[in-house]
């Protein structure tokens, strides 16, 4: 299959892309494409038009910063490539769950073309990136007409591959917050094949007392479970208590939420490990 | 409707072309039909199989999963561009040549890019490593044993071939 026509627009500027967007409420933006790209040559997907950013400058930008202010973290532009985010050991220091998430993100051929903020706005809930920014409590910042705006992860995902960003806002940036002295995070997913879609996935945040857990795959947006207090034993179970595993092609509700039971107990036990 | 047509030049193999193309053409079928250069292949096109694998700016990258007109300004690397100077086959090829590291022949173009790739990154790569570099390309024949000598043995070659660049 091959995608249906679109118009083309490939801006210079963010307000050259904003005021495309704006114009043609049935637009996407294009910058990795690893998940748009598929959509269209299926046929699952047919925008009227594409505004590729890849053109705009200063949007390919790593930061990680930690210096004891409250804005410490991982701050990843639009077009940074996850391949280039994954090789920053920057970022491994300053929030390694970000780290651990990438490298299962598809393969290496994918992650040198598809960008992590791409991923973050494709809102899939079997994507590991949502995932580690709704756990992390992270957000999003767009540009729209009216100007700059930042998304808090709690209120990015709305349904399956739906987010709050508006249609004729571009998603700028994504803030990772640090990891806290003292707190630990650790990533663990399952697939069939290496590197595909995980039946399920999980990451943990332990810091002193709190533990919680966000799951991929589990339910048709990021889903975070808080699980402080519980004893060890116990987790999975509580888990599933705030989770209803879907049942589809790829596993049947009974075997994911077998899957929550193991992988919870394991990522709440290595992110405890991984206190530092 | 008359589709849109845009005026694209694609770096390819260190040579210039120019082509126009309506924007929904992918780089692997602008690869193919319209610059003739049918070495890259296209098998599942939806970014899982891993033949149309190319280098863009030296990284490997699905060409199934690009626009050609988003290719405009990169330096593009085909199967075609691996042979040497000489036209004597490149280190991944002869070593594929060696541990016969193919049948059918459909996907090596993918593993080949691919694996050119990876070697620049990764001259000397451990059994586990050189199984890792072709974890995103598939192979339906050889169940891959060969391939992962083929990974080693182009390593060697590499080494042999150039010394400086490890």
């Amino acid at each position: 299959m091959k995608p249906a026509p679109f118009d083309y627009r490939r801006p210079g500027t963010i307000a050259e892309a904003v005021a495309a967007l704006a114009g043609e409420p049935n637009a996407k933006v294009l910058a990795g494409g690893q998940s748009l790209v598929p959509l269209l040559s299926m046929r699952l997907a047919a925008p009227a038009m594409l505004v590729d950013i890849n053109g705009l400058p200063g949007l390919d930008t790593i930061e990680a910063k930690s210096d004891g202010q409250s804005d410490d973290g991982v701050r990843v532009g639009a077009l940074a490539r996850h391949a280039a985010v994954l090789a920053s050991p920057d970022v491994r220091r300053v929030q390694p769950l970000v780290s651990l998430a990438l490298a299962n993100v598809a393969h290496a051929t994918i992650r040198n073309r598809g960008t992590t903020v791409g991923s973050i706005v494709h809102a899939d809930a079997a994507a590991e990136m949502p995932v580690v920014l709704s756990l992390l409590d992270g957000s999003l910042d767009v540009e729209g007409p009216g100007g700059r705006r930042t998304i808090p992860a709690s209120e990015l995902y709305l349904g399956p591959l739906e987010s709050s960003v508006r249609h004729d806002e571009i998603a700028v940036s994504a803030y990772f917050p640090a990891l806290a002295p003292g707190a630990g995070v650790a990533f663990e997913e399952i697939a069939r094949r290496h590197g595909d879609y995980a039946l399920v996935g999980a990451a943990a945040l332990v810091d002193g007392e709190s533990v919680k857990v966000g799951y991929l795959s589990v339910s048709d947006v990021p889903t975070v479970v808080d699980l402080t207090g519980v004893a060890d034993a116990d987790l999975g179970e509580a888990a599933l208590a705030q989770l209803d595993p879907a049942e589809d092609i790829h596993a049947s509700a009974a075997y994911r939420a077998q899957l929550v039971r193991v992988l919870t107990g394991r990522v709440v036990r290595s992110a405890r490990e991984g206190v530092r | 409707m008359t589709e849109e047509l845009h005026d694209v030049r694609l770096t390819v193999n260190g040579n210039t072309h120019e082509i126009r193309v309506p924007a929904r053409r992918l780089l692997s079928d602008a690869l193919r039909h319209d610059l003739r250069l049918t070495g890259t292949h296209v098998g599942c096109e939806h970014g899982v199989c891993g033949a149309c694998t190319i280098l863009v700016d030296g990284s490997p990258m699905r060409s199934c999963l690009m626009f050609a007109v988003s290719a405009e300004g990169s330096e593009i690397t085909t199967v075609e561009g691996l042979t040497n100077p000489d036209g004597s086959l490149g280190h991944v090829q002869q070593a594929f040549l060696e541990c016969h590291g193919l049948q059918c022949g459909f996907c090596t173009p993918g593993f080949l890019t691919t694996i050119t790739a990876g070697l620049r990154e990764n001259p000397t790569p451990t059994h586990e490593e050189a199984r890792e570099m072709i974890a995103g390309n598939l192979c339906r024949c050889t169940g891959y044993q060969n391939i992962v000598k083929a990974v080693e043995r182009a390593a060697a070659l590499r080494q042999a071939q150039e010394p400086e660049l490890t």
